[in-house]
């Protein structure tokens, strides 16, 4: 009787055997993959905005301080987007006629606010405050990196929960003295294992277990 | 089902004789055994239970499957979609993004108010508390909890109508003008104003300003729940209409008369307070106060009583009488019709209250008759209460007539023609005026009639000109507390639909037509004022939610002698005895659209969404009817079909039916359930008459309550209670009874709390189980409204419940009400059997639920011996109504479906005093976190706090001897501990 | 092996396995036949199509509960698990014959199996699949199904595994895949006998594929007996583990009626139970429909019914153990629940299968009642039908009626409940069917060892 199959379809055979394991080994990895990258997580893509405000400016040219602008940072859970009226502050002299700046000058006349595109956007369910880590050591620069050195803002870390969670595991590794909480570009000027545990220490942050704690986060 | 067998008292009896011990029962069907009951318990596989909104359309359908797909895809890979964020232009000063604001304000309700703390977000009221300032010391009812969502209400009327054509204030304005000017001529002989009762200064002074122009023009009042004969019983006792207020915090023995003065009525707030502070047994103090009620239908009061006796109404004046005479009061030697079932009582509780002079006190029951009510005045007089326990004052209302009176004459110049222009500003006349007056088909003589309401009700409908109310979360306006403090209302959020206050359409009819309702009461009040410096003054009352010593002055009134003379004997006493009574959720039917309210599990009853014809257990068996049966009420001709709920405790001879339901016009909530009590309640039998014939006429009503079922096993550790006395002879009875597992007796380390443990205790013995705290939570924490079927299949999302328990005779049971929250175990079952890690342990002791990790198993539901745990079956929350996302506590997550849900103490409002605590490094005070049901209590039953602090009032509370957990025997180490429900009997009665 | 037949020949074997006339080509031709050559039977037309039937009603049921939620099945709060487990625990149960006999027969050298194993095999396989739906179906979010496996994920957090639930993700899931291996590679030589039978280029082509090229060297059986025994080594305990895990989803809960230590060899033996039940209702009419009496014979359908009258008296025993604990504990709480059960809202279910599980196979004492396929086939549906009560009882009548009396309630299963249920038999169906047709549901080559001839071979050689 013919043979129905020709000698070579053994070697075959054998490698979609053996290739089924890498298959599926690497469609894992993909998927571990796809899920952190910066297309699942916006991270580093600089967003469009109704006007194009460079931090990069603001703070390294003009060195004003974030507080000038997110005011509540220190007391509220949100850091307060600033409102058109501390824009015109300024701009109410400076490039007064500048089109760039007309929708800003817009808003304050019709009273229409102006509609910033969110950068950095928590999911709904996590409740982060960002009083109680300026107020803890935890920098601006930790989590939304140079920003002094963004033109358009993007967001600098992946935001997903893993990297929160890194920061709440190993909080020492991370704090840094609380007046240097609002400096861009920080070095610690010791070991930063040394000073966190001291930080820790003296900043009274709660241990891992409260840190990580479901409820912390999520209500 | 095969026809239900008659519920067979003889045999209830003998059951209940068998059972032994302390037995605790849930229903009359679980006891009796009904056919109904054995039907309903032995269908392995009953009917099916059709799913839930079942009509769907194909289209429908597929837009549901892409859902759902779409759904999955998401949370497969979660890149979020692009969100815009929209800064202020101008942020006002005080507010800080992120953090909430409290404003004071207060909630009129008939002639009381209650003082408020209203929680905003960025403008958006989210949320009431109480005023602790405030008379009503800082409690809420269900009313005011609820009241939020009534604001956001979708179906509140958003625009101006005649004749159902959307018209601008202008137009409105325009015609009112011409109406008016037309008025001028004839003194404003035809022009009639009717109200509900007013006690805001602002709006009283208006109308008195504008009768000053129009002589001969009228103001009536009516409104349906009003205590109509107290005043009535005042002057038929004192001479004079009068207000009056209790102080129970001196009162060792106290009788009420069918009055639920712990949970409805004006005060009943304070009153619960002060009533609970002369009950808590501590191991310090054991002194307790004593409680008699007699009443028809059980209520949260009836429950707290000592001594509890289920009289019809008729009776309870038959009682006051004999009481009175054997007090020794002036009853022009008359004495009740004697009667077996209380002249036993008689003697007893008459020494009692002399023995307690100036500390004892008689409280006659809102809907009760005058001469209930003038008895009461004259045994308080006679034992010396007066000035102690009980306050005179002038009335709060206004203008207080009698309002029955007042409708009468309105309904009489209407029909005679003589109404040219009424202004119907507030209430449903044409819903919930007395029947016989035809209000509905008079009206129509008026010649222009404008209503002014939240919704587009029944009388809308009636009436050329429907104008859109403003919510009083909306509104500038002023109120009276029970005791006269006024409280300047001040607005929360502009109005969110082309809405006016009362205020502003009085002044329409004057001839500064356009002023804005801040003026008109600011303008009052600088003209009140009379102290320097008006604005520093105003700012403080604005700010405080009080206005300093406006309470009204304590008047010396003068019992008239031989008052008792005048009055009539009792009438015919032939047939059943018809009840009406305000409802416990909607009222009179005002928050008949709140579906919060209609929710709300009934104290005691335990039934939502719906009313009922409730009896006793003998009247039942004598009618032949069980629950659920529908009987046709025949009262004076009017015919009523309503289902029936036997109601354990009741008394006999006489039916309870609730008012506020069988609305025509509520809104998509409210419209079209129960049925209308109002169309059998005439003027001169406004609570209670006899000549009831009821008559079964069918079956199968679903009438649903959330539980019922099956009798609970004595030897369950649930309910810890005991007489006083035994606990003075030996406090560790409650100890003793209780049984819980000893810490040491496991392998396993303990689960160490080195910084806070939060914990909670709930006082049994000072619960009234009035279930405010329920509607709180609900407004809190999001909770979805599931409706009717929902709740009829167990799926209602509650997560506090207050279950109540019944023990011994049926014909009396003691009533027990245990408000049942998440328990917060330490061994928790829940914990352990999540596959996703989706509930789990805090590091101060919280069960956390995280619900964007739940997959929905629903193991941890099935695993948790308190069933606690709430499971979104379907996607309740609503995701699309705009106004009711207004609504939402943005530190809450609004739950999806397919994920569990429960209690966790408020987490959000412990992270957020931790925070705090934390910045300014510190730790979190005892009382700094409140939980909703906490904060609303009336009784201050519930406390919580950190239980590792000694000195916490939690932490001395659970140190208490009457401590115990529930199913403690389980091991499961609950951080909501409850305290023992204690009475205070008398022996002489108990003997 | 040779050595020690002789023994067990005397013991297991006073008559010839299958009917005697058999040669090996005859025993080929017959059961080959049924896939390749002989027309399909009006018989499996109508079963197929009933299955496809209710497989559309499934599809259509899964659609609608993805779509609107599980509120569309009768739980609630408490009875949070109703019909869906139940199917679950059943048709896991049914799932354990297969492995049971081709694995511990095989390893206790119990020849008789040979002509039912591979249908028993595939058997387990489909109600495997059956069941591992349900544990899908019956959660609130199936789409994040995934969670409940230990992957490298952005959140940091893994599943629970204290929970039972994981424990049954792996217990199911190794299940499937070694008696799916199992299967497999004791189809190999048959798939290349049909391969070689084949007149269809496409069938031979489809054969050979699977096949994989055995070509009944030596070397090939020798490698086969290896791996058979291996598989069969690692078959056995999951045979006692994926039941026992299934009953720790019980036992860990604190909920009285689930929380006792003896579920686990309870389950075991119901597993077993019910499974044996399957296959005499599939065997039964098999062997009449296309002339098997011959393969599979009354000695089969014999020990199949002393297999189910031992497991069966397992179960029995096990319903008066909990009896007598829940009696003997003194826990209010447990002997509530038993209470409940016996004279409860569901005391019908519980005295119904107490006479399905209990009371019916008593018969099967009988030799007369054993001869009768008609009878074994009826005693089977019963032990069916008992079985899935039994599930149903234990979960809803403890969860109705637990700790407070005021959250009882009662479970009334809605339409979508008995839709999806019915709808898991149709793919049950729909899936054994098709294997009927395209492979050969008998093992031809292990029968083949059963023939007089196979035995004289073996001892020429030996």
């Amino acid at each position: 009787m013919a043979q129905i199959f020709h000698r070579s379809t053994n070697t075959f055979s054998r490698i979609t055997i053996y290739g089924a394991v890498f298959v599926l080994g690497f469609l894992t990895w993909a998927f571990a993959t796809l899920d952190r990258s910066g297309y699942e997580t916006r991270q580093s893509e600089p967003r469009e905005q109704p006007v194009p405000f460079s931090h990069a400016h603001h703070v390294a040219d003009c060195g004003i301080d974030c507080r000038y602008c997110h005011t509540s940072v220190e007391t509220s859970n949100t850091a307060n987007i600033p409102p058109t009226k501390t824009c015109m502050n300024c701009h109410s002299e400076l490039y007064r006629t500048s089109p760039t700046l007309e929708p800003v000058r817009a808003s304050y006349r019709t009273g229409e606010s102006i509609s910033w595109t969110r950068v950095h956007d928590l999911p709904d369910f996590v409740y982060f405050n960002h009083s109680i880590h300026v107020n803890k050591g935890v920098g601006c620069e930790s989590c939304h990196g140079r920003v002094d050195k963004m033109p358009l803002m993007w967001q600098e870390n992946s935001l997903q929960m893993e990297w929160c969670l890194d920061c709440h595991r190993h909080p020492e590794q991370h704090v840094r003295p609380r007046e240097a909480v609002f400096t861009m570009g920080y070095q610690p000027k010791e070991d930063q294992e040394t000073l966190g545990r001291r930080l820790v220490q003296e900043y009274k942050i709660q241990d891992v277990r409260a840190l990580t704690s479901c409820s912390t986060c999520h209500r | 089902m095969s026809a239900p067998k008659k519920l067979d008292l003889p045999a209830v009896r003998a059951l209940l004789e068998k059972a032994h011990g302390r037995d605790y029962w849930r229903s009359l069907e679980d006891l009796a055994e009904t056919d109904a009951f054995q039907d309903l318990m032995h269908r392995e596989f009953p009917r099916y239970a059709s799913e839930w909104e079942d009509g769907e359309g194909r289209r429908n359908f597929i837009k549901l499957m892409g859902a759902s797909l779409a759904l999955a895809g998401l949370s497969a890979c979660t890149r979020q979609p692009t969100e815009y964020i929209n800064p202020y232009v101008r942020q006002p000063e005080e507010l800080v993004p992120g953090r909430p604001l409290f404003f004071a304000t207060a909630m009129p309700l008939g002639a009381s108010s209650t003082g408020l703390l209203v929680e905003s977000h960025e403008g958006r009221p989210t949320k009431i508390e109480g005023n602790p300032d405030h008379p009503s010391l800082g409690a809420c009812d269900v009313y005011a909890q609820a009241s939020v969502l009534g604001l956001y209400d979708p179906d509140r009327s958003q625009a101006l109508a005649e004749e159902g054509e959307i018209r601008s204030w202008s137009a409105f304005l325009e015609t009112i003008r011409q109406a008016v000017e037309a008025q001028k001529a004839k003194q404003g002989a035809g022009l009639r104003i009717l109200t509900e009762t007013v006690t805001s200064p602002t709006m009283a002074d208006q109308i008195k300003g504008m009768l000053a122009a129009f002589p001969a023009a009228r103001w009536h009042q009516w409104e349906p729940a009003m205590a109509h004969s107290a005043a009535a019983g005042a002057r038929l006792a004192l001479g004079q209409p009068v207000n009056t207020i209790y102080d129970l915090r001196g009162a060792d023995v106290i009788v009420s008369l069918d009055a639920d003065f712990l949970a409805s009525g004006p005060g009943s707030l304070r009153y619960a307070r002060q009533f609970a502070s002369r009950r808590r047994v501590r191991d310090s103090q054991t002194g307790m106060n004593r409680l008699y009620v007699v009443e028809p239908m059980p209520t949260p009061t009836g429950t707290k009583a000592d001594h509890r006796l289920p009289l019809r109404a008729a009776d309870v004046e038959q009682f006051a009488w004999s009481l009175a005479a054997a007090v020794g009061a002036d009853t022009g030697g008359r004495k009740g019709i004697p009667n077996a079932a209380f002249d036993k009582w008689i003697g007893a509780i008459a020494r009692d209250l002399q023995r307690h002079r100036g500390a004892s006190l008689v409280i006659a029951g809102e809907q009760q008759s005058p001469a209930v009510h003038a008895l009461a005045h004259s045994m308080n007089a006679l034992l010396g209460n007066v000035g102690k326990t009980v306050v005179y004052t002038e009335s709060v209302e206004a203008n207080p007539v009698d309002q029955v009176a007042s409708i009468y004459d309105l309904v009489k110049d209407m029909d005679a023609g003589a109404v040219d222009l009424l202004l119907i500003l507030g209430g449903n006349p044409v819903y919930d005026a007395p029947v016989e007056l035809g209000f509905r088909d008079r009206l129509k003589k008026a010649t222009l009639r404008v209503h002014l309401s939240l919704h587009e009700d029944e009388t809308s409908e009636l009436c050329h000109w429907h104008l859109p109310m403003t919510h009083y979360l909306e509104t500038w306006s002023d109120c009276r507390a029970h005791d006269g403090t006024v409280t300047i209302m001040q607005p929360l959020i502009a109005p969110l639909y082309a809405g006016k206050s009362v205020h502003e359409v009085l002044t329409m009819l004057t001839e500064q037509p356009e002023r804005p309702g801040y003026d008109i009461v600011k303008s009052y009040w600088s003209r009140q004022h009379t102290g320097a410096d008006f604005e520093a003054w105003w700012r403080k009352v604005v700010h405080d939610g009080i206005m300093p010593d406006t309470a009204l002055p304590a008047k010396t009134v003068a019992l008239r002698q031989g008052w008792a003379a005048s009055l009539p004997q009792p009438a015919s006493r032939q047939g059943l005895e018809i009840i009406f009574r305000p409802d416990p959720a909607v009222f009179d039917g005002r928050f008949a659209n709140n579906g919060w309210l209609q929710e709300f599990p009934r104290p005691i009853t335990q039934i939502t969404w719906d009313n009922a014809a409730f009896m006793s257990p003998a009247t039942a068996h004598e009618k032949g009817v069980v629950t659920s049966d529908l009987v046709e009420l025949e009262y004076r001709g009017y015919k009523m079909r309503a289902p029936v709920s036997i109601q354990p405790g009741h008394a006999d001879g006489c039916v309870t039916v609730h008012l506020g339901y069988g609305r025509t016009r509520a809104g998509h909530v409210g419209t079209r359930i129960g049925f209308n009590a109002y169309g059998m309640r005439t003027s001169n039998a406004l609570w209670q008459d006899f000549g009831l014939k009821a008559t079964k006429v069918g079956s199968g009503y679903l009438l649903v309550s959330i539980q019922d079922y099956h009798a609970l096993d004595t030897r369950r550790h649930i309910i810890e209670k005991a007489a006083i006395e035994e606990y003075r002879r030996n406090p560790n009875v409650i100890q003793e009874s209780a049984e819980a597992p000893p810490r040491e007796l496991t392998l396993y380390p303990g689960f160490p709390y080195d910084k806070y443990a939060w914990g909670m205790a709930i006082d049994l013995t000072a619960c009234t189980g009035c279930g405010a705290c329920v509607v709180a939570c609900q407004a809190e924490n999001n909770i979805a409204v599931v409706g009717k079927q929902e709740v009829h299949h167990g799926r209602h999302m509650h997560w506090l419940r207050v279950d109540s328990y019944y023990h011994g005779d049926i014909e009396n049971p003691e009533i027990y009400n245990q408000p049942v929250p998440c328990m917060q175990c330490e061994n928790a079952p829940c914990e352990l059997v999540c596959p996703v890690q989706a509930t789990n342990h805090s590091s101060e002791g919280l069960n956390d639920m995280i619900y964007n990790r739940c997959v929905g198993t629903r193991y941890c539901s099935n695993n948790c011996p308190y069933k606690v745990r709430r499971f979104n079956f379907f996607l309740y929350s609503d995701w699309n109504t705009p106004s009711l996302k207004l609504q939402r506590n943005p530190d809450v997550t609004v739950r999806s479906r397919g994920v569990m849900e429960k209690c966790t103490y408020c987490v959000q409002r412990i992270n957020r005093a931790k925070i705090d605590a934390e910045k300014e490094d510190r730790k979190v005070r005892d009382g700094e976190i409140q939980t909703a049901c906490q904060a609303t209590c009336p009784a201050e039953a519930i406390i919580f706090g950190n239980i590792n602090d000694p000195n916490s009032r939690v932490a001395r509370m659970k140190a208490e001897k009457t401590n115990y957990g529930l199913l403690a025997d389980l091991n499961t180490r609950p951080r909501t501990t409850y305290l023992a429900a204690l009475r205070n009997p008398n022996p002489e009665i108990e003997a | 092996m040779a050595d020690e037949r002789p023994l067990i020949d005397e013991e297991l074997q006073p008559e010839p396995v299958i009917a005697p006339g058999y040669t090996f080509g005859t025993v080929t031709d017959q059961i080959a036949s049924v896939v390749l050559t002989r027309r399909t039977p009006v018989f499996w037309m109508a079963c197929f199509s009933a299955g496809f039937a209710l497989l559309l009603l499934l599809l259509w049921s899964v659609a609608l509960l993805f779509a609107k939620g599980v509120g569309i099945w009768g739980i609630k709060i408490p009875v949070g698990w109703g019909f869906a487990i139940t199917n679950f625990v059943w048709w896991i149960g049914i799932g354990h014959a297969g492995t049971l006999i081709s694995a511990i027969l095989l390893l206790l050298n119990q020849q008789w199996r040979n002509s039912i194993n591979r249908f028993a095999e595939a058997m387990t396989l489909f109600a495997v699949a059956c069941a591992g739906m349900f544990p899908l179906l019956h959660m609130g979010r199936p789409w994040l199904f995934y969670w409940m496996f230990p992957y490298p994920n952005t959140m940091g957090v893994q599943p629970q595994f204290r929970s039972p639930l994981v424990w049954d993700v792996f217990a199911v899931s190794t299940y499937a895949t070694v008696s799916f291996l199992f299967w497999f590679v004791g189809l190999m030589p048959d798939l290349a006998t049909l391969r070689d039978r084949a007149t269809n280029r496409w069938a031979r082509g489809v054969y050979g594929m699977l096949a994989m090229g055995w070509r009944n060297s030596v070397r090939h059986w020798h490698h086969y007996e290896t791996a058979s025994l291996l598989l069969a080594g690692l078959a056995t305990p999951l045979v006692l583990s994926v039941h026992t895990v299934v009953s720790f989803d019980f036992t860990i809960a604190i909920v009285p009626g689930w929380h006792s230590t003896f579920f686990p060899p309870y389950f075991v033996a119901g597993a077993i139970y019910s499974g044996f039940a399957m296959v005499l209702v599939l065997a039964i009419p098999l062997r009449a429909v296309y002339g098997l009496e011959g393969l599979i014979t009354e000695k089969h359908l014999d020990n199949s019914a002393k297999v189910m009258l031992a497991t069966g008296l397992i179960v029995g025993y096990s319903y008066m153990l909990e009896t007598f604990t829940a009696w003997y504990s003194g826990n209010v709480y447990e002997s509530a629940a038993l209470w409940n059960r016996m004279t409860g809202p569901y005391a019908g279910a519980y005295w119904f299968l107490i006479t399905c599980n209990v009371v019916a196979p008593q018969f099967l004492w009988f030799k007369r009642v054993r001869g009768k396929p008609i009878l074994l086939f009826l005693a089977s549906l019963v032990v069916l039908v008992g079985m899935w009560l039994e599930r149903f009882v234990i979960i809803v009548t403890s969860l109705a009626q637990d700790y407070l009396p005021s959250s009882w309630r009662i479970f009334t299963p809605t339409r979508w409940d008995w839709a999806t249920y019915l709808g898991t038999i149709g793919l049950f169906l729909f899936l054994f069917f098709l294997f009927i047709r395209l492979l050969p549901m008998i093992s031809i080559f292990e029968v083949r060892t059963l023939l007089p001839q196979a035995k004289i071979e073996e001892e020429g050689q030996a």
